[in-house]
């Protein structure tokens, strides 16, 4: 019993670890590769470390990307928080304040999240030149807030759904409005429901692309338009693309390895039913 | 209990939401969809109004059984190849690392965290990341050399081999094959459950797809002119793969959550049948993350669906063999200025997205509402 | 309350300070009469093809130093991608100052029909470029309406380049015609090389004109793009016949390499021949610092000797430019003598203008300007030249059912259609 309980275990921790290496096989790649220089790079000693190191390539890597990497924070920063006051009111409001239709209102609205961009893409198009916001950050954080509805919106009211009524109800007893118990009750305890949604949008419109490339001109292209221009043209010598893709993924990574509880809450509360 | 102004205030919190999701979502798809079934492209379309007519379906028509849109037709089907492969590899590999933490080794939050990192980089940092993994004479492919075996040959983003071949003129005949056994499955599960009368009607559509698909089909005219062979590119195995790394710890994250929701007096109790671990799995536990399957699977193929950045960065939006209705929509729209043909392709998409999602959403609202 | 004081004061007096500043240098700038502002130029010249741009931008801002220049290179060869996001950004009603845009049908048949460029020939005429550059290049820029543009390089598509020792070392000879070469790959193939390299989609398209050039000849070539030979006639099927037998010997992940990849399978020995157009000569004088005829030579592609097929880039004035006073400055740099002769030896191609200094011009590029004033010029197919960008969209849809089908008819066929349906007749 006891020994094939240990074999047992032996395959757990095996499993895992063959597993791990594979997860993390394309991050060593990276790194290795970032840090040789172009000449040592080769296709057949591509696994071999670095013989002897090159920072260079990342402040190179930044010297390209670096106003891209601006401009993805200031618009996922904006972005981000508009986002989560605007979810959060929504959220309170469907959680809360049953409005006649509720349930089907908030059925329609969680469609948003789910359709393909590329649907809206055209119209999005021709609204923003309109509006005079093709081209910039303003626009394309416009894009992000109002995309970001469903799911910010989901999050929250899933999240204020657990506050029991009856903390509502004193509140109101004590003569609280929309707003009073909304100060007073919902957003004391709102705070790790405002990390997940920073933490999900921030991830989102970081890594977004398609609208990115769709919907900026070359001074507003966010980071992922800039890698992808970087790692796309000719790519011969691959320590740049590597460092530029440790560079537009290192916000987001920090964010997960510090806040990664939150960051799987966010992927759970993805799944509508949850 | 709630006071009337506060309700009128509730609303007007609310509308400015509201409204804005009715433009940017509604009424943008019905402006796509209008879009779609005009001429605007071509010479004209650059111009600073544009001349629009309305032309019906014919753009339609031109991608599904049009000569020249072969491409649309090879990038749908790699479209499904995506979903398939995606969903059913992430699920597999998702629900092992799932069983493998649910036994709480030591180091539990450390693997968790290296499976579920893929998850938070842009599909542009993955893809830059695995085309050099990729590329033909380099990494992986070299890693069997490291142990003294022979370098392996396979073009993971460029192979122009392609299984599973099928012509597309028979694809009603497929179709029709295809969704007759899914009637006949469903008739099947009836008579076992004892329904034998819905389960004798449920064979009524069988019998006239297949009767149709074997013999009727002859006499209905052809789709295309000529046959046209579409399939499985090998191509899209590197991207697929790709796409595994990064979406298993998603399944993962789900499949554990769900796995550490069953109660403890569950295990115990098939523990006490004498159900070994595998079976405790196999018979108890997976049958309770159905809804976790579910939610992923809806996820996970609405993801595949609209796979437009990984492409890019892997294949570049040129490559024929591994593209994506999303990739020929951004290129027949914003290249090739076709904006109608490029809102027909958006709206296509759309409906295969729609499949998945909107019986899904139905039944969120119900199970809210019950 | 006295730190707040002290914070009160500083910025009041960093205000000032920074009021005062700007208000000098607007004085200043505008005593010297100079232009001052953005100048955005958009175009798909980034990494190896970078720095002939930038050496044309130093020189800009030494003459306008308070113009600041934003450099927009989109990656992607021939264009492929920059195209895409210059019609997004057009459309968007945000144009860029000036553009990039092949000479010929890219330029006449997309932006000119659209009505979104200015005419410049009054810059034409300001600058006495009617006789600086050759007719033939300014009718291919021009409609009955106006001048549409300001040509920068003369480019020739129908080269095939190879490294001379290597040829020596497996016993072959340049072949000069695709029949030739059919002969020889099958050897060089026994030796382990890669007969021909190839590169990706568009790559392909442009090895398709080149050896269209071969079996039909410069005359049939010009009858396909009037309409007077048809893609699906005997000779049209031919060209697809002999692609295909030359596809056999190329390298099997040619839609993977960009172009300079597949140029560098020449370079290192893995391949012998590449045909490209001669920016693969800027690319490998300016990137990889090989000496012209000694490290690598060329001749012109298999069967075309004697035929210059011709692109050229161009820059344009779009309609709402926000720039418009630099963007005429930078026009007037680009069409100059100097401007031309800058860039023109970085980038490996030639200035179109008749009276460049070809002594700044290295070996190949002074070998090109001769065959460009002897040859016979026709335009190409896979860099905007011949055709508008409606067939050349398509057509990437007719190689791709030639890739998949590998039957010259099918592909013949579809490029007849296509033909007709882009007004080619």
């Amino acid at each position: 019993m006891l020994k094939r309980l240990d074999w047992g275990k032996l395959v757990v921790y095996l499993a895992l670890v063959l597993f791990s290496l594979l997860y993390l096989m394309p991050i060593y790649m990276t790194i290795i590769t970032a840090l040789k220089h172009p000449v040592n790079i080769s296709l057949t000693t591509a696994w071999k470390l670095p013989g002897n190191i090159n920072w260079g390539s990342f402040a190179e890597a930044y010297n390209t990307l670096g106003p891209n990497f601006m401009n993805s924070l200031y618009l996922a920063v904006s972005a981000t928080l508009i986002s989560a006051i605007i979810g959060s009111l929504n959220g309170y409001v469907f959680s809360k304040w049953k409005l006649p239709g509720n349930e089907i209102i908030f059925t329609l609205v969680l469609f948003g999240m789910f359709i393909p961009y590329q649907i809206i893409l055209i119209p999005l198009f021709r609204v923003l030149r309109q509006l005079n916001l093709y081209g910039g950050i303003p626009g394309l954080a416009l894009a992000h807030i109002v995309y970001g509805i469903p799911i910010t919106s989901l999050i929250f009211r899933n999240f204020y759904a657990r506050i029991p009524e009856s903390m509502i109800e004193s509140a109101q007893m004590d003569g609280a409005g929309f707003f009073g118990i909304y100060r007073r009750i919902i957003l004391p305890l709102s705070m790790p429901g405002f990390v997940v949604v920073i933490i999900w949008q921030f991830t989102q419109i970081w890594n977004e692309f398609l609208w990115g490339i769709t919907l900026t001109r070359h001074s507003a292209n966010p980071i992922t338009v800039g890698l992808a221009q970087l790692a796309g043209g000719q790519a011969v010598s691959w320590n740049l693309p590597m460092a530029g893709s440790l560079l537009a993924a290192f916000p987001v990574l920090i964010i997960y390895i510090l806040m990664g509880r939150y960051f799987i809450r966010g992927l759970l509360a993805g799944s509508v039913k949850g | 209990m709630q006071f009337k102004s506060d309700r009128i205030v509730a609303l007007l919190i609310l509308l400015p939401s509201l409204i804005l999701v009715g433009i940017f979502v509604y009424g943008f798809i019905g402006q796509t969809v209008y879009v779609s079934l005009t001429d605007w492209g071509k010479g004209a379309a650059l111009a600073e109004n544009p001349e629009m007519n309305l032309i019906g379906l014919k753009n339609y028509g031109e991608l599904f059984s049009g000569f020249l849109n072969s491409r649309f037709r090879q990038d749908l089907v790699n479209a499904v190849f995506y979903t398939l492969f995606l969903v059913s590899g992430a699920l597999g590999i998702g629900l092992i690392l799932a069983i493998l933490l649910d036994r709480g080794p030591k180091g539990e939050s450390v693997f968790r965290t290296i499976f579920l990192y893929p998850m938070s980089l842009s599909f542009i940092v993955t893809g830059t990341i695995w085309r050099w993994l990729l590329a033909p004479r380099g990494g992986i492919n070299r890693l069997p050399t490291m142990v003294g075996l022979p370098a392996i040959g396979f073009r993971w983003l460029n192979s122009r081999q392609s299984i599973l071949n099928f012509n597309w003129q028979n694809l009603p005949q497929i179709t029709a094959i295809v969704v007759g056994a899914a009637f006949l499955f469903i008739a099947f599960r009836q008579w076992r459950s004892g329904l034998k009368k819905k389960g004798f009607l449920s064979l009524i559509p069988t019998l006239i797809l297949l009767l149709w698909a074997l013999w009727g089909a002859r006499f209905t005219p052809e789709i295309l002119s000529t046959p046209e062979q579409h399939g499985f590119n090998l191509a899209t195995v590197g991207i697929i793969i790709t796409a595994i790394w990064q979406y298993s710890g998603y399944t993962m994250a789900l499949y554990l959550a769900g796995l550490r929701g069953i109660s403890e007096d569950l295990r115990e109790a098939a523990r006490l049948d004498g159900a070994n671990q595998f079976q405790y799995y196999l018979n108890v536990a997976i049958p309770i993350l159905k809804p976790m399957t579910m939610s992923a699977i809806i996820i996970l193929a609405h993801i595949s669906l609209k796979m437009f950045a990984l492409i890019f960065a892997m294949t570049g939006p040129d490559n024929a063999e591994t593209s994506h209705p999303a990739v020929l929509m951004y290129l027949t729209t914003f290249r090739a200025n076709n904006f109608a043909k490029g809102a027909a392709i958006a709206v296509v998409l759309f409906v295969m997205v729609a499949v998945f999602i909107v019986p899904y959403l139905i039944s969120a609202y119900r199970e809210r509402r019950a | 309350m006295l730190t707040q004081k002290r914070i009160a004061l500083t910025v009041i007096t960093i205000l000032v300070l920074g009021l005062l500043g700007t208000s000098l240098s607007v004085a200043a700038s505008s005593h010297e009469d100079e232009l001052t502002g953005k100048l955005e130029i958009f175009s798909w010249w980034a990494g190896n093809e970078g720095p002939a741009l930038q050496a044309l931008i130093d020189l800009y801002e030494e003459k306008y130093p308070n113009v600041e220049v934003i450099n927009a290179t989109v990656t992607g060869g021939s264009g492929v991608n920059a195209k895409a996001v210059l019609k997004t950004r057009m459309l968007g009603g945000n144009p860029p100052d000036s553009f990039q845009v092949h000479a010929g049908q890219e330029l006449i048949g997309t932006w000119v029909a659209a009505e979104r460029m200015e005419d410049l020939t009054w810059l034409y005429k300001e600058e006495g470029w009617m006789d600086a550059f050759p007719d033939e290049l300014i009718d291919l820029i021009s409609t009955e309406d106006g001048i549409w543009s300001v040509p920068i390089t003369i480019h020739r598509s129908n080269v095939m380049w190879y490294v001379p020792d290597n040829l020596d070392k497996w016993g072959v000879e340049v072949p000069n015609s695709w029949d030739e070469f059919l002969e020889i790959a099958p050897e060089l193939e026994e030796k382990g090389v890669t007969p021909l390299a190839l590169g990706t989609n568009w790559t392909v398209n442009h090895l398709w004109e080149s050896v269209a050039l071969d079996v039909l000849g410069p005359d049939k070539w010009e009858a396909l793009w009037e309409g007077e030979l048809a893609f699906n006639s005997e000779e049209g099927i031919a060209v697809w016949e002999k692609l295909d037998k030359i596809m056999e010997y190329v390298n099997d992940d040619y839609s993977s390499l960009s172009w300079q990849q597949a140029t560098d399978l020449v370079v290192e020995g893995d391949a012998a021949f590449n045909v490209m157009g001669d920016w693969a000569a800027g690319y490998k004088s300016t990137v990889l610092e090989l000496e012209p005829k000694e490290e690598f030579g060329w001749a012109a592609s298999p069967g075309t000797d004697g035929v210059f097929m011709l692109l050229s880039d161009s820059f344009g004035l779009p309609k709402g430019a926000p720039h418009r006073e630099n963007t005429v400055a930078f026009l007037k740099l680009l069409g100059s003598k100097e401007g031309s002769d800058t860039f023109n030896p970085l980038k490996g191609s030639i200035s179109p203008r008749l009276d460049s200094d070809l002594s700044k011009y290295n070996v190949y590029s002074q070998s090109a300007a001769e065959d460009f004033s002897s040859d016979r010029l026709v335009g190409s197919l896979a860099h905007g030249a011949a055709a508008n960008e409606g067939f050349m969209n398509d057509f990437a849809e007719v190689m791709e059912i030639f890739l998949n089908s590998r039957s010259a008819e099918r592909a013949a066929n579809a490029a007849q259609a296509i033909a007709k349906q882009n007004d080619i007749q």
